[in-house]
């Protein structure tokens, strides 16, 4: 079923217009996913989530899509847009350079209804890789206050601290398409974000969890990954740096 | 055996196959193409040793290698405990069943019994 509705009211002289096609679907009662569009106006300024909140706000209150922050901090908008996995706050409709803008909800996470997403999967093997520094002394114990790094021992992990756990890393991994154990490239992006801190001890207990028939020997650098993160971490490399402890290139 | 080994095994058969294959490949050229696979001189390779014994790396390095791709490949394909299970092993079973009907025919015929 589609629909086709338009807004004019409040209209600028700045304001253009565009079709947004928004996959809805519902999986207690729905089949398949099925498009509705929308006429939507834009400023230049106006991002995807501004324009499906319009839509929710003047046509269809039912469309259901995940937001917080706005800002690209929550990581919660997360949807495919125009085939690509992107954050719909930080997506400018105006740099789609198209009249047509397609939302779907995210690859390889089942949908709950519409354009939001479980994440089940994802926290599941973000808890698995210990997502946290492991040393048997703590602060307290010690006498000294904090565990210091050099700038160069920051820089070895830095990068892949910026995860937001949106999501579409994963939704962009061909493996993670076609096997449904895959750890996939957030959980070990972020194994090697804590493998590489100098504060941390737990290598080999993380690096257990990623050896797996399952695990990380299972990425075949496609690197799609690290093309549609909005925070430019860079999975693919992480992974590929992981492999040198596996492989015993690196301490 | 845990997947890091398997997978330094898999390198690294890859790299000893293409080394030894392309040994294999020179050695093709010493004579003209048609010329080296004449029965005569097929038959020859096998009954002298060292060249029987390159032989039959390659086969060991191609068959491992090659069966635990598969295995990668099939166990991407479709994910479950038993599945896995029967794909590794059917995979191990049919790697040494390769080697040894292989290595039957290079050592029969090294001992002239073809």
């Amino acid at each position: 079923m589609a629909q086709v509705s338009s807004m004019s009211d409040g209209q600028s002289s700045t304001m253009k217009s565009i079709t947004l096609k928004i996959s809805r679907f519902n999986p207690e009662h729905d089949e398949s996913s099925q498009f509705m569009e929308f006429n939507v106006n834009y400023e230049k300024w106006t991002t995807v989530l501004e324009a499906i909140l319009d839509v929710k706000k003047h046509f269809d209150h039912s469309v259901a899509v995940r937001y917080s922050c706005r800002q690209a901090t929550c990581g919660s908008c997360g949807m495919i847009i125009n085939g690509k996995p992107r954050l719909a706050c930080f997506t400018k409709i105006s740099e789609l350079d198209s009249n047509v803008v397609t939302v779907e909800p995210m690859n390889n996470f089942p949908v709950i209804r519409d354009l939001a997403v479980k994440f089940e999967r994802l926290f599941d093997t973000h808890q698995k890789i210990k997502p946290y520094l492991i040393r048997d002394d703590t602060e307290l114990e010690s006498d000294q206050k904090e565990f210091l790094q050099t700038p160069e021992e920051v820089e070895q992990y830095i990068q892949f601290a910026n995860c937001i756990k949106c999501g579409l890393c994963n939704s962009a991994c061909p493996t993670m398409a076609t096997d449904s154990s895959f750890v996939g490239p957030q959980a070990l992006a972020q194994a090697y974000r804590y493998v590489a801190d100098s504060r941390d001890k737990g290598k080999d207990s993380r690096l257990k969890v990623i050896d797996d028939s399952h695990g990380i020997w299972r990425c075949h650098f496609a690197g799609s990954c690290s093309q549609v993160c909005p925070k430019g971490v860079d999975p693919a490399m992480g992974i590929q740096l992981l492999r040198g402890y596996m492989l015993g290139f690196r301490d | 055996m845990r997947e890091s080994t398997i997978m330094k095994v898999h390198y690294g058969t890859a790299l000893a196959a293409v080394a030894l294959v392309a040994v294999h490949i020179l050695m093709r050229l010493t004579m003209g193409y048609s010329e080296s696979l004449e029965y005569e001189n097929v038959l020859a390779n096998y009954k002298f040793v060292p060249y029987a014994i390159m032989l039959e790396l390659i086969l060991i390095l191609l068959s491992v290698h090659g069966f635990n791709g598969l295995r990668v490949i099939l166990l991407e394909l479709k994910q479950g405990k038993m599945y896995e299970k029967a794909v590794s092993y059917g995979c191990l079973a049919g790697m040494i069943g390769l080697i040894a009907y292989g290595s039957r025919t290079i050592i029969m015929t090294n001992m002239g019994m073809v």
